[in-house]
């Protein structure tokens, strides 16, 4: 083993093993820095389980629960609170805003602990109080948003409130992971007074219990089988499923995406492998003639790259744990809660890759060495049989593929992302190997150094692929992450007419409706269509009672909460019939159903089928005449499911509408919701703003995990370098010893590096195009505008990085006297 | 050596390289084998070390017959018995002078390779050039190194192939004295292949080969 450490230690110096120990470290750093991100996001989840529940056992339903419920709790001995959380708008004189509200009662929270400070930004501390009557809690973003802080009123529905301290945790606020609108905390016996409470209303109740572990473990046992629709159960044992599926989906995204990294370390591996060998052949077979055995150098090998894998996997680990600080960093606004520190658990992984790599991709062409004849020492042209480069790697693309569908967590996903690896790897390849083979056969170019340079081209046709390919692939990304994700986004919002809506209205009563309608034309606005809307649920399916649990996830979710249904003479116009017929006078007389297809797909609905609903503890019957295809960018509102205005127009209902308010008329916002509170005006363009917000902080951290793709991919390019280094050197020699100038030797290396740069961007430029061209197509469904751009940023780029490399080829190339150079070979 | 044979297949013909040599070599001799390009030489040298395996003949070695032995078991033998000069040094790059010499120590496990590695490197004056790097060294004080990695071991055998041939006169001579005196002073068996007739001249007896034969000795 010191044999080993002393040559491991020996190579390092002399820069033997630099590129394999580089590519070790970035595949390393690519996957442990998800992994740690992973894993603290994974813990925090886990941990808000417990703590972040503000309770033992938590019951949260869309409708306020029987009173038999807190009877159950209170005789058991265990603590009860309350709180209801909304959206609506809260005003200041000037600003008119949507909020999340949140009235707790007296002892919330039951478990973990309130925090406040008493201004925003300041210093925070514990409270054991709640806002006091008439007075309100506010966020930091809150108090950012209005402008107000400790002493400033605000108003709410009908009443007036005074903000009292500003919040900085709430122990339960892990619900909203995520969280768009500012929120504010207020006494749930002030929610009466504002008026805010009224029918269609989207409010959610909570119950939250606590006390003894076995009492809350009983109640949650016999309180569990009695939740009706609509009322779910969180314990420690039933964590948010919809959260945790959506992040654990958002991290398997981004770990397929750190491998990308590690694919391209793979090459540099193996490449550096290449060189390594070539360059150790005449040390091994001396020291098999100094009388080392194959079973000796066998395990020197073994060792020294073993030794190389340990250190340089940990390193890379070390380097992965910073990446995963800069990735929290990237996503500050996103993420609410603080982030518990990471295990070891993701390090580990990270060293199992870099085994893995090296295990795969260096060892089994390593393995050579030790076959060397030891006559090698007195004929140079001797060297270990050559092994094909298929078999030899096909060990590492096993390893590889083990490795997507590990981090993929499933089969189907990971054969897929492989293939795709595969697909994308071989169509460059294949295109960047034709095109060099052409090239290098074009005679038509004129001029010695531009025909020397070309020729080399096709000579070196499997090099440069290799190089052309790596380029290109990291060029790919990085085309893809600016500019065709700007290109999507713009031709999505250009999509919109002008004056499409960009405001939405709920909860307009009954009542109301024609003084809305009045203030609309009383200012200048054109009447928008105002439709009903009753909350109601679905409840059997061709008189069998739906059963949620045979639905999948999303389906089941759709079941199980309220449907907003509308009634209606007509369907409206921007509706398109795709089956069945028209509500006739017939369907007026009997009740009909008009069905949106996509959802009738979802639950298996079609023509015919009779749905049975309940509104309001009343069930009403009706069959499917009709399937409506929707467009759900229109920004108009839409419903699911319309039935005939006989069937529902009895019903508690409220109305809704969409409309565009032109910029020079924002202020109109504040003036209506002051005339009406109950309104919840929903800014759609500040909604949209907020999600692209989201989406560029999530892209940063993907374009941040993809600089270890690119990073690797320009180790892949000196790697390609190096192994063809001897090869030019000697070339160049052979030039300059025939009379060619320094400046002639350069220009004809130019010519190659010029032709492969390009290549590898023209390549990216494609790749990304036809990227987007799928994503608009498969994705969002609208023709993609090609962006010409990254026809020319894409080549400049390629040119760029093959420029960096030239020169580092011209230096060993011009540097090397032409007689030491031809002596060696 | 007794009836040694070597010829390599060249399309469907067979050439023979080495024909029916027969030679034997005392402890303490030194032995020059002597010809012109492609006469074999090389060759020879490569079977005496039992780095290439004959067509048909043996070579013992102390006694023990090199081919009977499988190519660790001949590695073995090597390290036991036998020191190399080449033509082209043959130092690793990577190692410094003092490295290259400790090398075979370490192959051999030895508990100390540091000490005898430099003390051999002073005795053949290269005490001030320790640290140095291959190609930071002049040819022959390359193959000063080489010596010192060949005798570091003790060897009973010294194998030298063209030890000079990359060498000017001067620097040659130095060389070919210096392998000499280490010669005599271990009492090392010396089998040296040259092409140049003084320096075969210095050796106890010469061997010519011409046409993979021996034709005086």
């Amino acid at each position: 083993m010191r044999l080993a450490l002393t040559l491991l230690w020996r190579d390092w110096r002399a820069g033997e093993l630099r590129v394999l120990a580089i590519a070790l470290v970035l595949a390393v750093a690519s996957v442990t820095s998800v992994g740690f991100f992973a894993d603290r996001l994974q813990q925090a989840l886990t941990s808000e389980a417990h703590q972040l529940l503000g309770g033992d056992v938590v019951l949260v339903a869309d409708h306020a629960f029987p009173l038999k419920i807190r009877d159950e709790i209170v005789t058991r001995g265990l603590q009860l609170a309350e709180s209801m959380s909304f959206t609506s708008m809260a005003r200041t004189a000037s600003e008119a805003q949507l909020v999340a509200v949140k009235a707790v009662s007296a002892g919330y929270p039951l478990r973990g602990k309130l925090r406040i400070a008493t201004a925003a930004g300041g210093a925070d501390a514990e409270t054991e109080t709640l806002p006091a009557a008439g007075e309100l809690w506010v966020d930091e973003r809150m108090a950012g948003v209005f402008a107000i802080g400790i002493g400033d009123r605000l108003e709410l529905g009908n009443s007036t409130f005074k903000v009292s301290a500003i919040l900085t945790l709430e122990p339960d606020r892990g619900t909203s992971f995520f969280n768009f609108a500012p929120r504010l905390l207020m006494r749930l016996d002030d929610v009466a007074a504002t008026g805010l409470v009224q029918n269609g209303s989207r409010i959610s109740y909570s119950i939250l219990a606590a006390g003894e572990r076995s009492a809350a473990e009983a109640f949650e046992k016999v309180i569990a089988p009695q939740l009706g629709r609509g009322e779910n159960l969180q314990s420690l044992t039933h964590a948010r499923p919809e959260i945790r599926g959506t992040l654990e989906r958002a991290a398997q995204f981004v770990n397929l995406a750190a491998l990308l990294a590690v694919i391209l370390a793979a090459v540099a591996i193996a490449l550096g492998t290449r060189y390594y060998i070539k360059r150790h052949l005449d040390g091994y077979a001396v020291m098999r003639c100094l009388g080392a055995t194959q079973a000796q150098l066998l395990a020197l090998l073994l060792r020294e790259f073993a030794l190389l894998g340990v250190i340089a996997s940990a390193f890379g680990a070390l380097c992965g744990y910073a990446g995963q600080a800069v990735i929290v960093w990237l996503i500050a606004d996103l993420m609410k809660v603080p982030l518990p520190a990471p295990s070891l658990l993701p390090a580990l992984q990270g060293c199992a890759v870099g085994i893995v790599l090296l295990l795969g991709f260096a060892l089994p062409p390593l393995l050579q060495l030790k076959d060397v004849p030891a006559l090698r020492v007195l004929r140079r042209e001797l060297g270990p049989a050559r092994q094909s480069s298929l078999f030899a790697y096909a060990i590492g693309l096993a390893a590889f593929a083990g490795l997507v569908i590990w981090q993929a967590g499933e089969v189907r996903l990971g054969a897929v992302v492989f293939g795709g690896f595969c697909a994308a790897f071989a169509v460059f390849g294949v295109v960047a190997w034709s095109a060099l083979k052409v090239l290098g056969r074009s005679t038509g170019a004129s001029g010695l150094i531009w025909r020397f340079g070309l020729a080399n081209l096709g000579r070196r046709a499997g090099a440069n692929t290799v190089q052309v390919l790596s380029l290109a692939i990291g060029l790919t990304t990085i085309l893809l992450l600016t500019f065709t994700r700007g290109d999507l986004l713009a031709t999505w919002q250009a999509k919109l007419p002008p004056d499409a809506p960009n405001r939405f209205i709920v909860n307009i009563q009954p009542d109301q409706r024609t003084a809305v309608e009045a203030f609309f034309t009383g200012n200048g606005i054109a009447q928008p269509e105002i439709y009903p809307m009753v909350r109601g649920r679905y409840v059997e399916f061709n008189g069998q009672p739906v059963n949620a649990g045979g639905f999948d996830d999303r389906a089941r979710r759709m079941v199980e909460r309220e449907f907003n249904l509308s009634y209606l003479q007509s369907l409206p116009a921007h509706n398109v019939l795709t089956a069945g017929r028209a509500f006739n006078a017939d369907d007026a007389r009997h009740g009909a159903l008009s069905v949106e297809e996509g959802i009738a797909r979802t639950l298996g609905w079609q023509l015919g089928d009779v749905l049975t609903w309940q509104v309001a503890g009343e069930n009403f019957k009706a069959e499917i005449v009709n399937l409506r295809k929707l467009d759900w960018d229109s920004m108009r509102v839409n419903f699911f499911v319309i039935a005939t205005p006989a069937l529902l127009e009895k019903a508690a209902t409220s109305f809704i509408t969409s409309f565009h308010l032109p910029a020079e008329k924002a202020a109109l916002t504040q003036q209506l919701s002051k005339r009406f509170p109950n309104l919840t005006v929903v800014d759609m363009g500040a909604l949209l703003k907020q999600a692209q917000d989201l989406v560029a902080q999530v892209v940063r951290a993907v374009q941040f995990i993809f600089m270890f793709a690119v990073g690797s991919g320009v180790l892949v390019l000196y790697a390609a370098l190096l192994a063809t280094r001897d090869e030019r050197v000697r070339e160049a020699a052979v030039m300059r010893a025939l009379g060619a100038s320094r400046r002639q030797v350069l220009a004809s290396q130019r010519a190659e590096f010029a032709v492969l740069g390009l290549l590898a961007g023209l390549l990216a430029a494609a790749g990304a195009t036809a990227i987007g061209w799928l994503i608009a197509q498969k994705v969002f469904q609208f023709p993609y505008q090609i962006n010409h751009w990254v026809w020319l940023v894409g080549p400049l780029l390629g040119l760029g990085c093959l420029g960096v490399n030239l020169r580092a080829a011209a230096r060993a190339v011009l540097n090397t006297p032409p007689l030491a150079a031809l002596r060696d070979a | 050596m007794r009836a040694l044979c070597k010829s390599v297949a060249n399309g469907a013909q067979s050439l023979a390289i080495l024909q029916d040599i027969g030679l034997e070599v005392m402890p303490g001799e030194a032995v020059a084998i002597v010809g012109a390009s492609g006469s074999g030489k090389s060759t020879l040298l490569g079977l005496l070390a039992g780095l290439d395996v004959p067509s048909s003949g043996t070579v013992a070695l102390a006694g023990q017959d090199l081919f009977a032995l499988d190519e660790d078991g001949r590695a073995a033998l090597r390290a036991k018995l036998l020191g190399f000069v080449f033509q082209s040094f043959q130092l690793l790059p990577s190692l410094n002078a003092l490295e290259n010499v400790m090398l075979p120590l370490e192959l051999a496990k030895a508990a100390d390779a540091a000490g005898p590695a430099e003390a051999m490197l002073r005795r053949v004056g290269l005490g001030e050039r320790l640290q140095h790097y291959p190609k930071t060294l002049s040819g022959g004080e390359q193959q000063r190194v080489a010596l010192a990695r060949a005798f570091v071991m003790q060897p009973q055998l010294l194998l030298a192939d063209e030890p000079t041939g990359n060498l000017d006169a001067a620097t040659g001579a130095d060389v070919i004295d210096l392998l000499f005196e280490l010669n005599a002073e271990r009492g090392t068996t010396l089998i040296l292949v040259t092409h140049d007739n003084v320096l075969a001249q210095r050796c106890s007896r010469v061997v010519r080969l011409a046409g993979g034969k021996v034709v005086t000795g």
